[in-house]
């Protein structure tokens, strides 16, 4: 297993700095969010959700994390 | 009677479509929701507040399965965007269903035109069930039908605007030629802006501001409840015809002398 890093990444339009080496998954639950209650966008790929904790994250990765809001 | 309404394959018992945004509080929201009777609820797509903690999406405080949530494409300028946020909403993994914005302009909210066919276009090969937000034109809605949309969403009036119904008219003519359900969606202010629309004949109608921005919203939800339903049988039942000379209703023989 390899020793841990830190990861800079841009979550929702900020400058993140996160623990590596990470999934997905990883990165949600080091957010506070659950997988179910979000979508995500991995470099302007949208992630289906059973993909997410096979999906390595890298250093400048851009990450989306959406999900329902109130609207008209 | 059975007066169901059919869009995309799913069946609905209320014609009263409403949105969740704009409330003061979660539970009016709630509420309000409960007392309009509405089946189809509308949401956005917004990215998730990290610096908020506990911050929570709708869904903390909406049933998902109690309603139908169409998700909508609310701030998006140009196809591409729209089109984004509606891949994005589908692998939220309710439905495939879209409530299609592409606005032209920002005062307005007023649709462009280009950018919703392309959406359409592009959103219907995916095979998604679009349900198109437009203007009151005719011709841009027949595009929309031709285009593959599940059901068409001309304006009453802006959005927000609380005008009622501007072009009944323009309504009307989109109902007559078009085959796909119509609802109208968009600046309906009172019961009475409801009912009037649904006696144009239309499949049904969508708000928001309405109720968010009424003093009782509950209230609101409910008046709004009645006045979608008076509409509906209003148009069912056939209106009499419109005069410019009058005609008794009491006997004309009989009188005295």
């Amino acid at each position: 297993m390899s020793p841990p890093s830190s990861l800079q990444l841009v979550v929702n339009g900020e400058s993140r700095t996160l623990t590596g080496p990470a999934t997905l998954v990883d990165v949600l639950r080091q957010l506070g969010l659950d997988p179910r209650a979000v979508v995500v966008e991995h470099n302007r790929v949208i992630v289906r959700r059973a993909d997410l904790g096979g999906a390595p994250v890298r250093d400048g990765d851009v990450i989306e994390i959406v999900h329902f809001v109130g609207g008209g | 009677m059975n007066d169901n309404l059919t869009i995309g394959g799913e069946t609905f018992r209320s014609r009263l479509f409403v949105g969740t945004g704009k409330y003061r509080t979660n539970a009016e929201m709630v509420a309000a929701i409960e007392a309009s009777g509405a089946d189809v609820v509308t949401v956005a797509v917004r990215r998730v507040d990290l610096n908020r903690a506990n911050e929570q999406g709708i869904l903390h405080h909406l049933d998902a399965k109690r309603f139908f949530l169409l998700a909508n494409t609310a701030g998006c300028y140009s196809a591409d965007e729209a089109v984004r946020y509606a891949r994005l909403a589908r692998e939220a993994g309710f439905n495939a269903f879209i409530k299609l914005e592409v606005i032209g302009d920002k005062e307005t909210l007023l649709p462009d035109v280009d950018g919703l066919l392309a959406a359409s276009r592009t959103l219907v090969k995916e095979g998604f069930q679009v349900l198109a937000y437009t203007n009151d034109d005719l011709i841009t809605a027949l595009r929309l039908e031709e285009a593959g949309c599940a059901a068409v969403m001309p304006l009453a009036s802006p959005i927000g605007s609380g005008l009622g119904l501007l072009n009944p008219y323009g309504i009307r003519a989109i109902k007559r030629r078009l085959s796909v359900p119509i609802i109208v969606d968009a600046g309906v202010g009172t019961a009475s802006d409801a009912c009037l629309v649904m006696e144009q004949g239309v499949d049904g109608i969508l708000m928001n501001t309405a109720l968010a921005e009424a003093d009782h919203p509950v209230l609101m939800a409910s008046a709004m409840r009645d006045a979608v339903a008076a509409g509906r049988s209003a148009f069912l039942a056939g209106r009499m015809p419109r005069r410019e000379i009058a005609v008794p209703s009491s006997s004309a023989s009989g009188m005295l002398d």
